[in-house]
């Protein structure tokens, strides 16, 4: 037999691609390679979508995140209601209440006034409907074409439940993985947008505050693990950080796991797998057993956890990897994408 | 959904594996050709309902992948030109050429687009008319009527600063190699149903005769993918070779005339380099001469560019059947969908980021 030498790998360590930013395998490089051997620390080696650290006694939750969402405006929402958003999710998901939020705008020469102030009216309406106050910012102005109309980057501080020590590491063989909706709508919503794509029924992006429905699910149960919302990646990359953080296996059934019609319908035409598509206002739970029938129920009467359900379980078996059991009784596995899902040519 | 669920219905799904394993005595090796069956085979874990006899391989039959080296050489070239308006499908981005790959011409400035089709190049060649736009147009008979009629629209309406960098492969003649090859193991084929809606089936009824092979033009949902390995079963046992259609709802014997004939105003059929194969006559399209005006390569002047494919990777004997993904040393470990060695393991039709993806986690 011919002994096979394939050539050394194609390196790409030079330049930073799109796909760096896709939430996949090349995003946690940047971060291994680049950020963690700098910066680390042992809150930000915990890898958590918000830092819970302690002052005086107190436990606060902070997060940050960016927002560069193209168009600004799109069914359901915009670049400002999904700032706001995006960090309350962040700190939600850590089991925190959501209080204070800052807000920089970085804006490119020769963008209409009127834009802005419709965001700004935005980001107002969702900060009171997730009971947070924008309470600081800063405006940065680049010039024409050194930027893509506006770019939003909020932070956000919380405070942590007394007693609660949620974590993505957390998940232990046995535990359900709960699922608050249907996957897919913001990015699909996007997408179709972009590629000005005219569907018979407008997909609206689910962005939304999660608070509401933490609230609900931490008032009915102590075994929740771990809570995370399955955003830029879709809920196939936030299950494998979940598998390869705790070290478990986590498998799932595909007929458990809802994705609305007019997403799936899309996801046919642009060659693309719901499993990977951003979502902006739904949430994965990892629960002791004992507590997911409850759970469920007490999220199924928040409007934004109607279609929640128990989506698979966490096993002993297959650590670090994903999982599912087809429709028909089959076993793929769900793995993480390197970058950005790239639409398929036939 | 409909036009979908149906073919996706477990019960139909576990009734024709049913009938494959009453059906089945002996061992049998069976090749899907075309990249949309293997990534159902895949994704749906069909391999797991067959019986152990029924061996799959999985054909050359992803554009991406086997698109040559030097073609994509030769787009990155063109992409990297000031000026220029790169306009692909989408995973042909990540395609590494020998030193580089479109990606990365992106990041240094380059303007790449991703389209959908190639008539969305034409319309970005008439709203930018000081640009030059370039389609790269790749593919099997499938895609081929749509670039086809791209070229031949830019030349009606008159659009000079369109071009298209031209790639296109077909079916019969991989088919005819793998056959002819004293190694074959593949004792039956899967054709592909949609190149077959566009041409027909009569070249693989040709096949058929001449190799006493039997084929069954095949869809892409999971039941169209298990009914056609349970008709070629069903030929094999009983010894029988023909050409047979499972696909009826989209194909026809003689095919789409209109296609065809788009096709054949401006390409001529003529030899092919197929990446991981080699050289296979009269393989592909090119452009014909009264088009050259739109042909990137005569109007960039990269025809000439040529590059050796590594001789070191094993996918030439992957696409043939004659190896699994796994037997290569390299599979997932210094060859990943995020660092890929050889094409196969590029687009997510590719054999080798299929088996990736999608490996059984028994293997």
């Amino acid at each position: 037999m011919t002994v096979f030498t394939c050539p050394a790998p194609i390196g790409n360590r030079d330049t930073v691609l799109l796909g760096h930013g896709s939430g996949g395998r090349l995003s946690a490089e940047l971060l291994r390679e680049v950020f963690l051997p700098i910066l680390a620390n042992p809150v930000l080696c915990r890898l958590e979508d918000q830092a819970t650290v302690e002052i005086n006694g107190v436990r606060l939750a902070f997060t940050t995140d960016s927002f560069v969402v193209k168009p600004l405006f799109f069914p359901g929402g915009d670049i400002g209601s999904l700032s706001v958003n995006g960090t309350v999710n962040d700190l939600a998901m850590g089991g925190a209440k959501p209080l204070f939020l800052s807000s920089a705008f970085i804006l490119e020469e020769g963008f209409a006034i009127d834009d802005l102030r419709r965001i700004t009216a935005s980001m107002a309406q969702a900060a009171e409907r997730a009971g947070v106050a924008i309470v600081t910012g800063d405006t940065k102005v680049v010039e024409k074409g050194s930027g893509d109309g506006v770019y939003i980057n909020t932070t956000g501080i919380g405070l942590v439940r007394d007693g609660l020590n949620l974590s993505a590491g957390g998940a232990r063989p046995g535990d359900a993985v709960i699922l608050s909706g249907a996957i897919g709508d913001h990015g699909i919503c996007i997408l179709t947008r972009r590629e000005g794509l005219e569907l018979d029924t407008a997909i609206e992006s689910d962005t939304a505050p999660l608070h509401s429905l933490v609230d609900a699910i931490l008032s009915v149960s102590t075994g929740v693990r771990a809570m995370r919302d399955p955003t830029r990646g879709g809920l196939a990359s936030t299950l494998n950080e979940i598998a390869a953080q705790s070290g478990v296996g986590i498998r799932v059934e595909e007929q458990a796991i809802p994705v609305h019609d007019t997403v799936r319908g899309a996801c046919e035409l642009l060659g693309l797998d719901p499993l990977y598509v951003a979502n902006e206002g739904k949430l994965v739970a990892i629960v002791a057993a004992e507590d997911a029938d409850a759970v469920v129920a007490a999220m199924r009467t928040d409007s934004l956890g109607r279609d929640a359900g128990i989506i698979g379980h966490i096993t002993e078996r297959d650590p670090g990897m994903v999982t599912m059991r087809t429709a028909f009784g089959t076993t793929r596995i769900v793995d993480m994408l390197a970058g950005d899902q790239l639409p398929r040519i036939c | 959904m409909k036009y979908l669920d149906e073919y996706r219905d477990a019960r139909v799904v576990r009734a024709l594996a049913t009938r494959i394993r009453a059906r089945i005595t002996k061992p049998w090796v069976l090749m899907e050709i075309c990249g949309g069956q293997t990534h159902t085979i895949m994704r749906y874990g069909l391999e797991e309902l067959l019986p152990p006899e029924v061996e799959l391989v999985h054909g050359p039959g992803c554009p991406v992948c086997v698109t040559p080296l030097e073609v994509i050489d030769r787009a990155i070239e063109i992409a990297s030109q000031p000026g220029v308006i790169f306009v692909s499908y989408g995973d042909m981005l990540r395609v590494p050429g020998s030193r580089s790959d479109l990606l990365r011409v992106k990041a240094a400035g380059g303007d790449l687009r991703i389209a959908y089709s190639p008539m969305d190049a034409l319309q970005i060649a008439r709203d930018h008319p000081t640009r030059a736009v370039v389609f790269f147009g790749i593919g099997f008979e499938t895609t081929a009527p749509a670039n086809a009629t791209a070229v031949w629209a830019a030349k009606r309406e008159g659009l000079a600063n369109f071009s298209m960098l031209a790639s296109h492969v077909l079916v019969p003649p991989a088919i005819r190699l793998i056959l002819g090859s004293p190694a074959n193991r593949v004792q039956g084929f899967i054709a592909p149903g949609h190149v077959c809606a566009v041409m027909g089936y009569s070249e693989y009824q040709e096949l058929t005769e001449e190799f006493h092979v039997p084929i069954v033009v095949g869809g892409f949902e999971p039941v169209d993918v298990l009914e056609a390995i349970a008709m070629l079963v069903d030929q094999l046992e009983s010894g029988r070779a023909v050409t047979e259609n499972q696909y009826v709802r989209s194909v026809t014997e003689a095919g789409n005339r209109a296609a065809q004939q788009r096709m054949s105003e401006v390409f001529e059929i003529s030899d092919h380099r197929w990446r991981g194969i080699g050289h296979i006559p009269a393989s592909g399209y090119r452009i014909r001469d009264a088009y050259a005006a739109f042909d990137a390569d005569r109007v960039f002047d990269t025809g000439q560019i040529r590059v050796e494919e590594p001789a070191e990777c094993i996918s030439a004997l992957v696409l043939q059947g004659l190896k699994k993904p796994a037997d290569c040393p390299a599979f997932g470990t210094h060859c990943t969908p995020q660092q890929p060695l050889g094409a196969s393991m590029v687009s997510i039709e590719g054999v080798c980021a299929a088996y990736h993806a999608y490996r059984r986690h028994t293997a």
